[in-house]
């Protein structure tokens, strides 16, 4: 593993952004800034005082236009453990359906000065839109099938943990890529980090001209896993399995469910990764999901509060301070 | 930049016009090829005399005179495609504010399609578009009706009798005649009316909930996308109904390089087949909807740079005959929502002159044939005796400056919608004087 290199954090670049709203568009040195940036936080959060004062003063509203646990919980556990206020709202995505009620939504929270907004949305975009109509700091906590930023960056973090970096590395994302956010969020940060990206799917779970996004794309699961350094699984949504993208789940697990067997082509070490929640026996076999010298899962829920922390941290440098508000 | 406009008010009683004298003009007749400096006399309500020589020794006394500062003097423009969303959403253009943006345009006469609200598939509501059109419109406005009752893609509408109301086409144009069966009966009954079927050719279980070009942008924008063969399917199909019926098929808005080619092939074949383009499909491409700008989203959607150019080839050996803006206003609301929840659609008359005159510049059309598709190709199309410049004709005109250079501004648009991608573009070209039966409703000022 590598060591934290905290100390280095922030000597030669800043996060210029106001808002994170995707992994598209940021530079290498603007991805390893966060990354730095959170493995400080791993060790605070391994502490029995996690709590730093540094949003102290600070208001974050989780904005949840559809359901989550661990996101939602993970950013509430960051802007807690740095001092801001934490404000959870949920809203069921029907009764947002209608966009006026989205911007108005937004308007109003805006009104009442919150510092940073965490929005997480079913329709790709829909944080773009709300980013053009409020003042406050954005983070995209996953809109539709666009992108994840903070998934992707606690997944580059855990591997760098593993690996020592990323460069280089060969990484297979398998399973539903069409209707995935997680995925394109991966497939930009590796693939700027310089990391090789193979895609593993059947042909309907592909979008079209995915392979000019700079990976490789695999039908078949063993040939796409040999010589892997890292096995990404991604949640078949079984609610789709209906739409006839695939015809069962029992022929899904059968050719991308990922088993010892498919796994034994990978390096021997290869780690496995999955955003979860986890459909055991249709996207992973239970067995592999649970071995503990394999499977980095946990580690990424953990890591995952590491890099909000890091998120938060940076866009809160770039808010106007708090004397400049009075 | 605020460029002073004068607009002619709606009077159906207003005094026949008298005699005017449009002079030092290049007259531009598409229909005969004339392209000669002249003049152009107007007694009444029509074309009394055109000619290089008119007015050679000067204008007589009692007669109005125009100078159009050796600009082209066209036929007045025919936009073949237009919503004006009267009645039923007049928040968003009525027939009267739809017909002062066509002005401001220089278009003369429109033709508006049916998915209003209630539909247009009813020869009483044939009647109402044509009472409002004289009360409230400046320019010519002719319904067109629905092929389906209610557009529901499964009765027929009494064609007939829509078309002898005053009907000059049918489309359930914003949804496809879907049911092959219906669609041939379509396509069969016109041809005792000699009518224009237009098709707004969609495969909508293919196009599933797609929202914009299937392809890389919207791979990367995480947006399900809408393939090319959503429209060849239906455009092939389409073809060979018109084959075994004898029917005069007409593509909506065409936006694939497929859909032109099988148009081409179909006409060489002597399959009655025609086709228009909108200025959005030929001068933008996916590119344009960037970071989920809703303003360029429409419906078929803007497709590749490969497509792009072929409509463009289309519109220069002929394939495609007309342009037509499907000017498709829509309010803010509407528009400032998740791009999957957008409403489909672009306002179009107002830029129709300099977009087009974008591919004359290029060098990729001749102004002729640019002409030709916006005054006597749809006028055929539709059957209308517009679109020349002829003794005895109605005296539509359309002053235009080719080179005018002007910045687009959506919130100067005569429109009540300002839903255009066009808001900024640097572009040549404009309408100067818009003359709606010898009587001018619209003069550009400065």
């Amino acid at each position: 593993m590598t060591a934290p290199v905290s100390s280095a954090v922030a000597v030669a670049i800043t996060y210029p952004h106001q808002h994170l709203l995707g992994i598209e568009g940021l530079s290498p040195a603007e991805i390893t800034l966060l990354l730095d940036l959170a493995e400080s936080y791993i060790a605070l959060n391994r502490r029995a005082d996690k709590k730093k004062d540094l949003l102290r003063g600070r208001t974050l509203i989780n904005m949840f236009f559809e359901s989550s646990t661990r996101t939602r919980t993970s950013f509430e556990l960051a802007g807690k453990r740095l001092g801001a206020d934490v404000i959870n709202m949920s809203t069921s995505s029907s009764s947002i359906k209608k966009g006026e009620t989205l911007i108005d939504t937004a308007l109003t929270l805006n009104a009442m000065r919150p510092d940073v907004l965490v929005v997480r949305h079913p329709d790709s975009g829909a944080v773009r839109l709300l980013a053009n109509h409020v003042a406050c700091a954005i983070i995209n906590g996953g809109d539709g099938s666009h992108e994840h930023p903070t998934q992707a960056l606690l997944d580059a973090l855990v591997i760098r943990r593993h690996r020592g970096r990323l460069d280089g590395l060969l990484v297979a994302i398998c399973g539903d890529i069409m209707h995935s956010r997680v995925a394109r969020s991966n497939i930009h940060l590796l693939t700027t980090m310089g990391a090789r990206v193979r895609l593993v799917a059947p042909p309907t779970l592909l979008p079209a001209a995915i392979a000019r996004m700079g990976v490789e794309v695999h039908h078949d699961m063993r040939s796409g896993l040999e010589g892997c350094d890292i096995v990404m699984m991604l949640r078949l949504q079984t609610e789709r399995m209906q739409g006839a993208f695939v015809p069962s789940g029992r022929e899904y697990f059968h050719f991308y469910g990922l088993t010892y067997d498919k796994l034994a082509k990978a390096k021997p070490d290869a780690l496995i990764m999955h955003p979860g929640p986890m459909n055991r026996g249709v996207e992973i076999d239970s067995a592999v999901a649970d071995d503990i010298t394999r499977s980095v899962i946990l580690e990424q829920v953990e890591l995952g509060v590491a890099v909000r922390q890091a998120c938060l941290e940076v866009l809160a440098r770039n808010l106007p301070s708090l004397q400049h508000n009075q | 930049m605020t460029v002073a406009a004068t607009f002619a008010s709606p009077d159906p009683k207003a005094p026949r016009p008298g005699r005017v004298a449009y002079i030092n003009a290049r007259l531009i007749d598409p229909e005969s090829g004339l392209d000669a400096p002249g003049a152009l006399l107007t007694e009444g309500r029509q074309i009394a005399d055109l000619g290089p020589r008119l007015f050679a020794d000067g204008v007589p006394e009692g007669i109005d005179v125009v100078d159009c500062w050796g600009h082209v003097l066209s036929p007045g423009l025919i936009d073949m495609h237009v919503h004006f969303r009267e009645p039923g959403h007049e928040h968003k253009e009525t027939l009267e504010t739809g017909s002062r943006s066509a002005a401001a345009g220089g278009v003369t006469t429109v033709a508006c399609m049916p998915n209003t609200d209630p539909v247009i598939d009813d020869v009483a509501l044939v009647h109402f578009i044509e009472r409002r059109a004289r009360e409230t419109a400046i320019v010519r406005i002719h319904p067109i009706a629905a092929i389906t009752r209610g557009l529901k893609g499964a009765e027929l509408a009494e064609m007939g009798m829509l078309k002898e109301a005053g009907a000059v086409a049918f489309s359930d144009d914003g949804l496809p005649v879907y049911d092959t069966l219906v669609m041939r009966r379509a396509l069969s009954y016109s041809t005792a009316f000699d009518a224009l079927v237009i098709q707004h050719a969609e495969d909508p279980k293919l196009s599933a909930c797609g929202c914009m070009n299937e392809g890389e942008t919207a791979t990367r924008l995480g947006l399900p996308g809408i393939p090319n063969a959503s429209e060849a399917i239906v455009v092939e199909r389409d073809i060979r109904l018109a084959e075994i019926t004898g029917g005069r098929y007409h593509v909506a808005h065409i936006s694939t390089a497929e859909a032109v080619a099988a148009v081409r092939e179909a006409r060489a074949r002597g399959v009655r087949v025609s086709a228009e383009a909108a200025p959005h499909h030929f001068v933008l491409n996916e590119t344009a909807v960037g970071d989920y700008l809703t303003f360029a989203k429409m419906a078929p959607p803007l497709r590749s740079e490969a497509d792009r150019q072929a409509i463009v080839e289309g519109l220069a050996d002929g394939t495609v005959e007309a342009i037509a803006t499907d000017h498709a206003p829509h309010d803010q609301d509407s528009k400032r929502l998740p791009f999957a929840h957008a409403a489909n659609g672009v306002v179009g008359l107002e830029t129709l002159v300099p977009l087009t005159l974008e591919l004359v510049h290029a060098r990729q059309l001749d102004l002729r044939r640019a002409l030709a598709a916006v005054t006597s190709n749809p006028a055929r199309l539709l059957g209308l005796d517009r679109g020349v410049l002829a003794k005895g004709r109605p005296a539509d005109l359309t002053v235009i400056d080719i080179d005018r250079p002007w910045c687009i501004d959506a919130a100067q648009f005569q429109s009540k919608s300002k839903n255009s991608p066009f808001g900024g573009r640097a572009v040549r070209g404009r309408a100067l004087r818009t003359v709606v039966g010898g009587r001018t409703v619209f003069a550009l000022g400065g």
